[in-house]
C-alpha cells in the first residue's frame, strides 16, 4: 500500500468513495450564474470551498450540500454535487435523515445566523448533541439580508434596523457558545477575508467525524457593511483577533504581546505578555474531554468582537449517532432473520380449515 | 350440579376500571384467546390521556370492549351485554350504555365510602334499587385475588394488582374461552419475574375457578366459532397492521425503510413497532420535534429510502411547509396521519375523521397531496402498501389518514400470500448519453426521475424555488409557473388512473339511496346498511378508500342515485368536497363525540332520511 492511498487517519471520510482521478476547483462549479450581490462574503467562502474540496478527493456524486433558506443557502446551486435547498431553519434536520440512511455520502448544511439561530435553532443544537455526521458551515453576517436588512439573534444590542429603528432589545447568541453548550464534538470559527484559514478549518471539519459546526464571520456589504472589520483592519487585527492552535499558549497580538491567563477567580483574562509568567499562558486544548475551556475562550469575546478567537475550539471523537445506528442494524441482522412471513404471523395465529367442523 | 350453557350468536363485553387497573391488558387477552378459538371480532379500547388519572375518579376510567360472534362482524357493537365494573367510577361511567337486563360483573371490594364518594354516589349502588334493571353479580375481586395468592409471597398491595386476571379467568369460563394462550402470555410476559409470572396465573385460574364453582354465575356462555374464509389468521390492531404494511412495502419495493417521527398520541406505537424491527434494515429516528421528524424523512428519501414520517393531527399542522416541499421537490414520503379529535390539543386518545380539508388543502400555495384512507384495523396493512405505490410511482407525498379507532381496534386478519405483494420497484434514474433533466416527465404517470446521490452524472440541485419545466433550475417565470402548478395538480388528478372502480354493494339491485363513507366507518356503515335493508328499505353502500384523487368512476356513481348519504365524523368535510366538485346534493350524518358511531344510532339515522325521501 502507498502512502498516498492511506486515509489520514479521516474516518469521516472513510466510507465515501474516492474520486478516480484528480479534481480541481472547477470541476466543482455549476453553470449556474451566482447571484449573489456583488462584493458579498460568500463569494469567497464559495471559492474557498471549491478550492479545497478536490484536497478530499471525494467522488462529486457523493457530496451533498444541504441548506436552508437565507442568501447563504443558495449555495448549493452553485456547487457541481447534489444539493438540497430546502426549508428556512429546516437544513440540519433534513441533512440528518439524509446522512443517517446514507453513510456513503459526505453531507455538508450551509446555514446562516437566522436560519441556523433563529428558525432553526431547535434543528442545530439536536444535531450537534446527537454528533451525525454532518458538516454545517454558519455562514454568520449579523443581519438578515435576503428580507432586507432586519437584525438577526447574532445582531449586537441596540442595532438599528428596519425592524428596530430605535434599536434592537434581544441579547444576541454567541453561536460557538451555543454549540459548545450543546456539546458539540468540533466547534470552529473562521472569517471569509482569511482564505487560508478559512481553508484550514474547513479541512479539519471535513475530516471530523461527527456533527462539525464552522462559524464564518461574513461580510454583508449591503446591509450590515464592515460589520467585521475590527477583526479584518490590520490596524486592529491584531489586537482583538485571538488565533487558536491546538497544544500552544494563547498569544496574540503584535509579536504575541498580548496572552490568555486565568484570572484569581479561574476565569480566563487577557493579559500582557510581558507582565506574567509564561508557565501561567493558558494552552490551548481543544481536544479535553469538557468543554469547558473551549466555553471560557468563547466568552471572550464581547458584542462588539473584541477579543474574538478564531480557530479550532474544540475537536473530540464521540461515536456518531449514523455509525451508532448502523452498527445496531448490521447487529440485528446478523442475529435476526428478516422473515416477513415469520414476522406477519405473529405468534398468536390459527388456522381456519377448509371445511369448517362442528 | 352441571351449569347450564347457553348458546348465543354474538356478544359483547366490556371491562372498565380505572386507569391502572389493567383493563387494556385484560381486553387484549381475552381478544387473544377469542381469536384464536375462531370466532369474527372487533375491539374498541377506550382510554384516558392522562397515563394515571387520580385513582378512583371518572376521568381515570379506561375500558376495552369486544365484540365477538359466530359469524362476520364489522363494528366493535353498540352496547355491552356484560360491564366488568372493577370500580365505582367504572360503574357510573359505562352504566348509561348499558341496556336494562344486561349483566354487571362489580368488584364489591372497591365500593367504600372513599371510592363511592369520588364520584358523587351518596350510598352504594349495590345496596339500593338503583341497579335492579341489570343482573348484577356482586364479586370480591380483590380480595379473593388476595386470597388465592396468599402463599406466593407477594405483599397484599402486589397481590391485588392481579385482580384484572381474576376477572380474565372469571369472564374467559364465562365464556369458554381456551386458555392456554393466557397463561402462556403470562409466562412470557413476566418470564424475568417467576413470582409474579406464577401470580398472574394463579389469579387467573382462582377466577376461572370461582366461575365454576360459584352460585351466582348459573350460566355460561357458548358462542360457536365463525364461519370465515379458509386459511391462516392472527389478531391485528390498526397500528401493527399499518407497521407491517410498511415494512412489506419496503421489501416489495428494495428501499430501506426510514422513519422519522416524533411520540404523539395515537401514532407513537407505530414508531415503537418499527423500532423492533431492525433486521429488516429499518432506521427509526426519533427527532426533536414533528417538523424534524418528517424533515429527517424527506432527507432520506433525497438519498433514496423509502421515507415516512408518522404523526396525529397537531403533527401535520407543524408539518405542512415540508410536505409542501416534498410536492415540490416530487420526492416520495408517506405521511401518515392517526387522526384524533380536535381542534388543538384536542382529544389525544379518542378518535375522529376531522383532518380530511387538512390533509387536502393545509398548505402554502397549490399544493396537492394524494390521500389514502384504509377502511378497517387489517385494511390498514393494505393502504399503507397502496400509499407506498402511488408515493414511488408518482413521486410524490402522500397522506395515509388512520385514525385513533382504527390504530387501537383490532379484528382477526386472514395473513395474506407474501407472493400476491405488488412489485413496487422504484427504478431509479440512471446516467444516458443525454444531459440528465430533474424534471423531465414519464409521459404516463408524469412523475419525475428520482436520481439519487451517488450516482455518477446525475448531480443536480433542487429546493423549494419554482423551478424551470424539465431543468429544475430556478425560475420566476410566470408561463414557466402556470405549467408547473398545472403539471404538478396532473400528476395527481392521473394516480385515478391506477384506481379500480368502485365496488357498490346493493344486493337487491333496487337501491335507489347510496350512502357512502370514507375510512374508519365502513364497518359500522356496513352494518347499518344491513340493518335498514332487513327493514324493508333497499339501500347501496359505497367506500372510499382514495379521497385525492376520487376514482374515475365515483362522479357518475353519485349521479346514479336520488339520494347521497354520508356518515362521517366530523362536520361535513367529504361532503364539502363531493358537493363542491360534482355539485351532488350529498346528504350528512355528523358525529363528533370522539368516538365510532354506533350502528343502532345511524340505523336510525338512515331509516329517518330514506323514510322521508321515500314519502
Amino acid at each position: 500500500m502507498s502512502l498516498a492511498s492511506v486515509d489520514l487517519g479521516s474516518s469521516a471520510l472513510a466510507g465515501v468513495p474516492k474520486a478516480d482521478r484528480p479534481q480541481k476547483a472547477k470541476d466543482f462549479k455549476t453553470d449556474q450564474e451566482v447571484r449573489w450581490c456583488p462584493g458579498c462574503g460568500d463569494y469567497v467562502i464559495l471559492a474557498a470551498v471549491q478550492g479545497f474540496l478536490p484536497e478530499l478527493g471525494l467522488r462529486r456524486e457523493n457530496i451533498v450540500f444541504v441548506s436552508g433558506i437565507g442568501c447563504s443557502s443558495r449555495f448549493p446551486y452553485y456547487m457541481n454535487t447534489y444539493g438540497l435547498h430546502s426549508i428556512h431553519g429546516r437544513a440540519p434536520a433534513i441533512a440528518s435523515g439524509l446522512a443517517v440512511s446514507r453513510p456513503d455520502l459526505s453531507v455538508w448544511v450551509v446555514t446562516g445566523d437566522g436560519d441556523a439561530l433563529s428558525i432553526g435553532g431547535n434543528h442545530l443544537i439536536h444535531a450537534l448533541r446527537r454528533n451525525v455526521n454532518l458538516k454545517i458551515l454558519l455562514f454568520n453576517n449579523r443581519i438578515y439580508g435576503l428580507t432586507k436588512g432586519q437584525y438577526s439573534p447574532t445582531s449586537e444590542i441596540g442595532k438599528i434596523t428596519k425592524s428596530t429603528p430605535l434599536g434592537s432589545l434581544d441579547y444576541p447568541f454567541n453561536p460557538v457558545s451555543i454549540a459548545l453548550g450543546a456539546e458539540a464534538t468540533f466547534v470552529a470559527r473562521t472569517i471569509d477575508s482569511d482564505r487560508s484559514h478559512l481553508s484550514s478549518v474547513l479541512r479539519a471539519a471535513a475530516e471530523h467525524e461527527g456533527t462539525a459546526l464552522v462559524e464564518i464571520y461574513q461580510n454583508c456589504n449591503i446591509f450590515n457593511d464592515g460589520a467585521f472589520d475590527l477583526l479584518k483592519q490590520t490596524e486592529t487585527r491584531a489586537q482583538w483577533l485571538i488565533p487558536l492552535t491546538h497544544g500552544e499558549p494563547i498569544r496574540f497580538g503584535a509579536d504575541g504581546s498580548q496572552c490568555v491567563v486565568r484570572d484569581g477567580t479561574g476565569e480566563l483574562a487577557i493579559a500582557a505578555t510581558a507582565a506574567v509568567n509564561p508557565r501561567d499562558i493558558v494552552v490551548h486544548d481543544a481536544q479535553a474531554d469538557t468543554p469547558s475551556l473551549a466555553f471560557s475562550l468563547s466568552r471572550l469575546s464581547t458584542q462588539d468582537l473584541r477579543h474574538t478567537p478564531v480557530g479550532v475550539f474544540r475537536s473530540v471523537q464521540r461515536p456518531t449517532y449514523d455509525r451508532l445506528m448502523a452498527d445496531q442494524i448490521a447487529q440485528a441482522e446478523l442475529t435476526g432473520d428478516a422473515d416477513l412471513g415469520a414476522l406477519l404471523r405473529g405468534n398468536d395465529s390459527w388456522t381456519m380449515p377448509a371445511t369448517p367442523s362442528e | 350440579m352441571a351449569k347450564q350453557v347457553q348458546q348465543l350468536d354474538r356478544v359483547v363485553i366490556r371491562f372498565a376500571g380505572d386507569s391502572g387497573d389493567g383493563m387494556q391488558l385484560a381486553g387484549d387477552q381475552f381478544t387473544s384467546e377469542t381469536a384464536i378459538f375462531g370466532n369474527d371480532l372487533s375491539t374498541l379500547p377506550n382510554f384516558p390521556a392522562e397515563i394515571r388519572a387520580p385513582a378512583g375518579t371518572l376521568p381515570g376510567v379506561s375500558s376495552f370492549q369486544l365484540h365477538f360472534a359466530d359469524h362476520q362482524i364489522t363494528t366493535p357493537g353498540d352496547a355491552p351485554d356484560v360491564l366488568v365494573a372493577m370500580n365505582p367510577a367504572a360503574l357510573k361511567a359505562n352504566l348509561p350504555d348499558l341496556p336494562a337486563g344486561r349483566d354487571i360483573i362489580v368488584n364489591t371490594d372497591e365500593f367504600g365510602e372513599r371510592n363511592l364518594a369520588k364520584v358523587g354516589y351518596r350510598s352504594s349502588p349495590l345496596d339500593g334499587a338503583e341497579l335492579a334493571s341489570w343482573r348484577v353479580h356482586q364479586v370480591p375481586l380483590t380480595s379473593m385475588t388476595i386470597e388465592a395468592l396468599k402463599d406466593t409471597g407477594l405483599g397484599k398491595k402486589d397481590a391485588a394488582r392481579a385482580k384484572n386476571m381474576f376477572a380474565l379467568g372469571l369472564l374467559s369460563w364465562m365464556y369458554h374461552r381456551p386458555t392456554d394462550g393466557t397463561l402462556r402470555f403470562l409466562e412470557r410476559k413476566f418470564a424475568k419475574q417467576p413470582q409474579v409470572a406464577a401470580a398472574n396465573v394463579a389469579a387467573f385460574r382462582a377466577g376461572w375457578n370461582y366461575g365454576e364453582t360459584t352460585e351466582s354465575f348459573a350460566v355460561s356462555y357458548e358462542v360457536k366459532p365463525a364461519s370465515m374464509a379458509p386459511g391462516d389468521y392472527r389478531n391485528i390492531s390498526g397500528n401493527l397492521a399499518l407497521s407491517y404494511g410498511l415494512i412489506a412495502a419496503s421489501r416489495q419495493s428494495g428501499l430501506p425503510l426510514f422513519l422519522g417521527a416524533y411520540p404523539i398520541t395515537p401514532a407513537s406505537d407505530i414508531l415503537h413497532e418499527l423500532s423492533k424491527h431492525k433486521s429488516f434494515g429499518v432506521r427509526t429516528f426519533q427527532a426533536e420535534d414533528e417538523i424534524a421528524g418528517i424533515g429527517a424523512a424527506l432527507g432520506a428519501a433525497f438519498g433514496g429510502a423509502l421515507a415516512v414520517t408518522t404523526t396525529s393531527g397537531p403533527g401535520i399542522a407543524l408539518k405542512a411547509e415540508t410536505i409542501g416541499l416534498a410536492v415540490s421537490l416530487e420526492l416520495p414520503l408517506v405521511v401518515c396521519n392517526i387522526q384524533r379529535g380536535g381542534p388543538s390539543t384536542g382529544l389525544p386518545t379518542k378518535t375522529e375523521q376531522t383532518d380530511l380539508l387538512q390533509a387536502m388543502f393545509g398548505r402554502n400555495g397549490e399544493a396537492p397531496v394524494p390521500i389514502v384512507a384504509p377502511r378497517s384495523p387489517v385494511d390498514c396493512f393494505d393502504a399503507a402498501i397502496e400509499a407506498v405505490r402511488i408515493a414511488l410511482t408518482y413521486r410524490t407525498p402522500v397522506f395515509l389518514l388512520s385514525d385513533g379507532y382504527l390504530a387501537n381496534g383490532s379484528e382477526p386478519w386472514l395473513l395474506p400470500d407474501l407472493s400476491d405483494l405488488p412489485d413496487l420497484s422504484p427504478d431509479f434514474a440512471v446516467a444516458t448519453e443525454r444531459p440528465f433533466l430533474p424534471y423531465e416527465r414519464n409521459p404516463e404517470t408524469l412523475a419525475r426521475p428520482w436520481a439519487i446521490p451517488g450516482t455518477a452524472g446525475l448531480e443536480h440541485r433542487i429546493g423549494g424555488l419554482e423551478k424551470a419545466d424539465q431543468t429544475g433550475e430556478i425560475s420566476y417565470d410566470p408561463a414557466n409557473h402556470e405549467v408547473m402548478v398545472r403539471l404538478r395538480q396532473s400528476k395527481v388528478d392521473r394516480i385515478a388512473q391506477s384506481i379500480p372502480p368502485l365496488h357498490v354493494d346493493d344486493p337487491s339491485g333496487a337501491a335507489r339511496a347510496l350512502v357512502l363513507g370514507w375510512g374508519s366507518t365502513y364497518g359500522v356503515i356496513d352494518a347499518a346498511c344491513h340493518r335498514v335493508r332487513r327493514r324493508g328499505i333497499p339501500v347501496a353502500q359505497a367506500h372510499l378508500r382514495h379521497l385525492n384523487p376520487f376514482p374515475s368512476d365515483l362522479g357518475d356513481l353519485l349521479r346514479r342515485y336520488d339520494r347521497v348519504i354520508l356518515p362521517e365524523l366530523n362536520l361535513g368535510q367529504l361532503a364539502l368536497l363531493l358537493r363542491a366538485r360534482y355539485l351532488v346534493d350529498v346528504v350528512g350524518i355528523n358525529q363528533v363525540r370522539g368516538m365510532p358511531f354506533r350502528a343502532a344510532d345511524l340505523e336510525e339515522e338512515l331509516w329517518t332520511i330514506l323514510q322521508g325521501a321515500a314519502t
